[in-house]
């Protein structure tokens, strides 16, 4: 197998040394460092400072929300997706830009500016007879808000591809348009889904600045895993379990990272495209 | 060709279908085909392929009142509440020293996140967009990590490599170098938060424009720094400027990296830092939506740059 293929380009040598040092100074240095500090545990210390009471409610809390806020985008942000690529009408263009929002925004100034709106004389938080601040509601839709782009950036390359002749031979052999959608499109953009979900939950997954406001952090109600690595790290020898927790996140966050490459890669060995 | 009761519409279950059928039983075998077929056609197709009427209106209505309650509403928000105060409260928010010097180290965070993640970029996807060798594929997910760690998790690296319970740290102290809890710290936090943006909008757009014409550079006589400079960099333009601007709206903004790296102590505060410390205080209500509305106009304003770059890029192809 050959290492490199000969080529006449020149600064292969020197952009790939700078690259390998840059990634290793900024990325594998600091990853090793973390990787070091929790080697020096045994199992059981893991095992002890998992399974604590208040670290098991927020990481439950945390997969919880998240999952539910990624959901709620997949549904809502195909919608939105499907009615951006296929549908013209006023204002189509702005609120595809609109869509980077929650990309481009401060996640602070997201964080009070929805802790103003769901508080109890927001603008919607009045319609509403209990309390969303402080409360899991009130992370879900901070959750939903930031994992908005993602579902919607990763459906509408797919729904564009589609390409028209499908439906046209669906529909002349006799399908009518719920079917249609059921069995022709919707598998074809289903990869896309997957990816999109995943996405949006990793993201919710690690949130810290849009909830921190919203939810107020209070233990056993809406603490989730960030604030928890934060408040242990300004405890006295509180940064051996911050170290735990943040491996466990770190795990999971590549999990889902996996997952997602897989996923891509079976919709490429599913799809042939036939040019 | 067409043979009678076949074309257009065999199998076809539209709401129009009496209509066409009857237009096929007025002209039963059509010598010549029309343009009113053809229109007939057309409609027939387009009504086959996409939904109803009152579907379309009611998915239309549906999406945009969830944008209107998600995206549009937070961002009125924060204008509105910014000068709730009245005009003069939004000007001593924003003019008060601790903002300024909060927007002072917002600012150098990003302009050496910046200037450090273009350069790194353009190597980086140099090295990546034009080169096959192995291990590449292990180096761009390497690059991807930041992307997909949580933002306190990447603060808590920093801490730890830096920290005084490591032996960098120890170090460190012993030359009375501060890098945790001080400017270098909160610029090396958001280089690493912000570095995958430049390279990943570069990469596919160096990999699609192949070696073609840099080889003809070459073959012309150009050399190494010439090549980049005159071919490679124009044709890559929009692409770097859209990471440039991604780039730069995530190290402005960036939160939780932050708080963990740059702790409580008031001169390492950035401007959503600062926002926190308004929010929590009871001075004035509006001071944080005011100092919120300066990063609010820096992400409109990337996402008019970004809607001006997809029109360029979508114009040039």
């Amino acid at each position: 197998m050959k290492l490199i293929r000969r080529s006449v380009l020149p600064g292969f040598g020197l952009t790939l040394g700078f690259t390998i040092t840059y990634l290793s100074l900024i990325v594998l240095i600091p990853l090793s460092g973390l990787f070091i500090v929790t080697s020096r545990l045994t199992w059981d210390e893991f095992h002890h400072i998992l399974t604590n009471e208040l670290v098991r409610q927020s990481f439950a809390l945390t997969f919880r929300t998240s999952l539910i806020a990624a959901c709620v985008n997949v549904v809502f942000g195909f919608i939105v997706a499907w009615v951006l690529v296929r549908y013209r009408f006023t204002g189509r263009r702005i609120i595809d830009a609109m869509v980077d929002l929650p990309f481009a925004l401060p996640t602070a100034v997201s964080g009070i500016a929805l802790a103003q709106i769901y508080s109890e004389k927001g603008w919607l938080g009045q319609f509403f007879s209990f309390p969303i601040r402080g409360t899991e509601y009130g992370v879900i839709l901070a959750l939903i808000f930031i994992g908005l782009p993602f579902v919607i950036r990763t459906l509408q390359p797919s729904l564009e591809e589609i390409e028209v002749e499908l439906e046209e031979v669906s529909a002349s052999l006799g399908a009518s348009r719920f079917q249609t959608f059921c069995f022709v499109i919707f598998p074809m953009i289903f990869p896309a889904v997957i990816t999109g979900f995943a996405m949006a939950f990793a993201r919710a997954l690690g949130e810290y600045g849009s909830v921190l406001f919203i939810g107020g952090m209070i233990p056993g109600k809406t603490d989730i895993i960030s604030n928890v690595i934060l408040q242990k790290l300004y405890e006295e020898n509180g940064h051996i379990t911050a170290s735990v927790i943040a491996l466990a996140m770190l795990v999971a966050s590549f999990a889902i990272l996996l997952v997602i490459n897989l996923v891509q890669m079976w919709a490429n060995r599913r799809l042939v495209k036939v040019d | 060709m067409c043979r009678q009761g076949e074309w257009p519409v065999r199998g076809y279950q539209g709401k129009n279908t009496e209509k066409y059928l009857r237009a096929e039983k007025v002209n039963p075998i059509p010598k010549s085909v029309t343009a009113s077929d053809y229109r007939t056609h057309f409609r027939a197709v387009k009504e086959a392929t996409t939904e109803p009427f009152l579907v379309r209106y009611a998915l239309i209505t549906v999406a945009l009142l969830f944008m209107a309650i998600f995206l549009l509403f937070p961002l009125v928000c924060i204008f509105y509440e910014a000068f709730a105060g009245g005009v003069e409260m939004f000007w001593k928010a924003i003019a008060d020293p601790h903002a300024l010097s909060a927007l002072k180290m917002t600012l150098i965070a990003t302009v050496v996140s910046l200037v450090a993640n273009v350069i790194f970029g353009l190597a980086a996807a140099w090295c990546l967009g034009k080169f096959n060798f192995w291990g590449k594929s292990f180096l761009i997910s390497l690059i991807d990590i930041p992307f997909t760690i949580s933002p306190v998790i990447a603060g808590l690296l920093f801490v730890f490599l830096f920290g005084t319970q490591s032996a960098l740290g120890t170090w460190l102290q012993a030359h009375h170098i501060r890098i945790l809890f001080a400017l270098p710290g909160v610029v090396l936090a958001t280089v690493f938060v912000t570095f995958p943006f430049v390279v990943r909008e570069l990469i596919p757009v160096m990999q699609a424009q192949g070696t073609e014409e840099e080889q003809a550079a070459r073959v012309l006589g150009a050399r190494g720094w010439h090549i980049f400079w005159r071919v490679t960099l124009p044709n890559v333009r929009w692409a770097l400027l859209y990471g440039v601007i991604l780039c730069n709206a995530r190290a402005m903004g960036e939160f939780g990296a932050v708080v963990v790296v740059a702790g409580n102590s008031v001169k390492t505060n950035t401007l959503p830092l600062h926002i926190n410390v308004l929010y929590q205080g009871f001075a004035n209500p509006s001071a944080p939506f005011a100092v919120a509305t300066l990063l609010a106009v820096m992400a409109i304003s990337t996402l008019v740059v970004k809607t001006i770059i997809e029109t360029k890029l979508g114009q040039e192809e």
